[in-house]
């Protein structure tokens, strides 16, 4: 898997994470005060065209970050589906960059640049940020009248290649060219309006321009890694623990598992519609393997306390979905034992509906049944006390690596 | 000050202020350059921890913390406070905050290094020091409402979210950029 991000908590414990950060932070609000950013002037001048100074850095920094974590992604180094993309809230994201921007233009910073500000003694600064606070106060205040819009247009870890349905490769490169594009144009902007002369800005942005475009374009033979790349990072380990059968988790555990509230339990059940539709354990969704891509980013959102459970009739496709989500880096995934057709070995006996065939072929249901009544049989969800099952629990909630919420929470 | 004759007779008296004050003013850095470097730190950030860069973030918990020490009974009431600061979670305990005190610490060096820390009000040349600091203080209160409501500032939706390629940060990025352009001409007296 992968090597980055780190695990920071495990191996540094929660305050030398919190050191980590603190360090990020203090390189973030250097950079920023070294740029001018604590200067309300500088930053307000950019919407007059005069300088162009907030354009250039953010789009600097946006294109220079973009192309070391795709290309680090492509070399297997980082993992990308570890890396806190914002989850897509279509219009409330439009309507509060909207309001920001009367507030950019009003108090003449954003947030961040208002800290640097306040940092280095700028009163306007200090009144700006006591103003973020109000309005965060504010915002805390009455979010339950606007609730609904607040949760509405919510498309998930929503990301540009999935809007264009492009590889990405081709999107940074896109990306790449239209930020010099607007590099070029505010150089134009500030020669008109700001009376500035491109001509003695430093020579070294060509280097920089053209390493961006290098960059850029050898990401698209490249690609970033498929699933069985992946895959095979990690098959080593990964195949040792089926074989040793680490992963295969009882029906007892899983019955006990859906009774433990502390944990989050998702039930996927990757069988065709007609078998869910005979039986399924209740509260189990159905996805069909192909559909297991889609599923990752949202599996990835679940919380920290997540356990996935994948089952099939027998063990085999439910053994290559479990493979397909570990290569996605999805934490705690189990396999049901034995599949479904253990679970009816273990809970369906009383059933006179439901009889045992004599044979199946793998992976198919070992059972008839006297009607498709999916979840609403009795051994789709077994009473607990009625059982008194022993098993081994298998069960290890691994620590989550990577962020389970985004800077803004 | 006049010539005095013997000037290393009386030691000078340095206040703690001067420590800070008296260096020589440098230029900022390149655009190009703080880009670079932004996008370089920006980077680490990810590859690091998985996590973007962030400040409004730090700052809610900050207010909720304060918040809470005031009026806990208050925060237990309200859902989306209790995930912050509920029962007997600190609002302080998250790694936002700790890059939020990072971010001032860096500014507050760079400033110093720099020879840019000054009490001052950066200013319009028509627009008087008063009417300057309530302006930054609405303009505070517009933009920490929309960042609440985006779910992030320019920092942790505009630069992060942008920098891995999410739709709604880059929807979000023009939507601010918008709203300051499309307002500018209106408030032209506080810049110019």
């Amino acid at each position: 898997m992968a090597p980055f991000p780190l695990q920071l908590t495990e191996l540094l414990g929660k305050y030398g994470a919190y050191f980590i950060y603190l360090l990020i932070g203090f390189g973030f609000g250097f950079v920023l005060e070294s740029s001018g950013f604590g200067n309300s002037k500088k930053l307000a001048a950019q919407f007059y065209f005069k300088d162009m100074t907030v354009l250039k850095v953010m789009f600097g920094a946006i294109v220079t970050a973009m192309v070391l974590v795709f290309a680090t992604s492509a070399l297997g180094m980082l993992d990308y589906n570890l890396i806190w993309v914002n989850p897509t809230y279509l219009w409330p994201g439009i309507i509060g960059g909207l309001i920001m921007g009367i507030g950019f233009i009003i108090g003449g910073f954003c947030p961040g640049t208002s800290l640097v500000a306040a940092a280095t003694w700028k009163l306007d600064g200090i009144f700006f940020a006591l103003g973020v606070l109000f309005g965060i106060f504010v915002f805390g205040e009455t979010v339950r009248s606007i609730d609904l819009f607040w949760h509405s247009s919510y498309l998930g870890r929503f990301t540009i290649m999935d809007w264009l349905g492009m590889p990405t490769g081709w999107v940074v490169l896109i990306i790449v060219v239209m930020a010099l594009f607007m590099f070029w144009g505010s150089e134009q902007l500030e020669k008109i309006f700001g009376g500035k002369d491109p001509s003695k800005a430093p020579k070294f942005r060509y280097v920089g321009a053209g390493a961006l475009i290098l960059g850029a374009l050898l990401l698209i033979p490249l690609g970033q890694p498929t699933n069985a790349d992946k895959w095979d990072q990690i098959s080593a380990e990964k195949e040792a623990q089926l074989e040793n059968r680490e992963v295969q988790i009882s029906p007892a555990e899983l019955l006990n598992t859906i009774h433990d509230h502390l944990l989050n339990l998702v039930m996927l059940d990757i069988r065709d519609e007609a078998n869910y539709n005979l039986f399924h354990i209740a509260d189990a969704q159905h996805v069909p393997f192909d559909n297991l891509a889609e599923l990752v980013p949202g599996l990835h959102l679940e919380p920290e306390n997540s356990v996935f459970v994948v089952m099939s009739n027998d063990e085999s496709a439910a053994t290559e979905a479990w493979k397909f989500l570990v290569a996605e880096s999805i934490p705690n995934v189990y396999i049901l034992e034995g599949g479904l057709n253990n679970w009816l070995a273990t809970f369906a006996e009383e059933d006179n509906r439901i009889e045992a065939l004599e044979s199946s072929p793998d992976d198919s249901l070992r059972y008839q049944f006297a009607a498709a009544l999916g979840g609403a049989f009795p051994a789709s969800d077994p009473h607990i006390n009625e059982y008194d099952l022993e098993f081994i629990p298998k069960i290890k909630l691994e620590l989550k690596r990577g962020p389970t919420s985004g800077g803004c929470g | 000050m006049t010539t005095i004759t013997e000037p290393k007779a009386v030691p000078e008296k340095r206040s703690l202020l001067a420590v800070f004050t008296r260096r020589e003013t440098k230029p900022y850095i390149n655009p190009y350059l703080g880009g670079f470097l932004l996008g370089v730190v920006l980077f680490l950030a990810f590859f690091i921890t998985g996590n973007g860069l962030g400040a409004s973030g730090g700052l809610n918990r900050i207010l909720v913390f304060f918040e809470d020490l005031v009026a806990p009974g208050h925060i237990d009431q309200v859902p989306y406070l209790i995930t912050l600061a509920g029962g007997a979670l600190n609002a302080l305990d998250s790694w936002i905050v700790f890059m939020t005190v990072g971010t001032l610490l860096g500014g507050f060096f760079s400033g110093w290094y720099n020879g840019r820390l000054k009490v001052e009000t950066n200013r319009g040349p028509r627009i008087g020091h008063k009417a300057r600091w309530v302006f930054a203080f609405l303009g505070g209160a517009f933009m920490g409402y929309g960042a609440r409501m985006a779910r992030g500032c320019t920092s942790g939706q505009a630069l992060s979210g942008g920098a891995v390629l999410s739709a709604g940060s880059w929807a979000f990025m023009l939507a601010v950029f918008a709203g300051a352009y499309a307002l500018a001409y209106f408030v032209r007296r506080l810049w110019n």
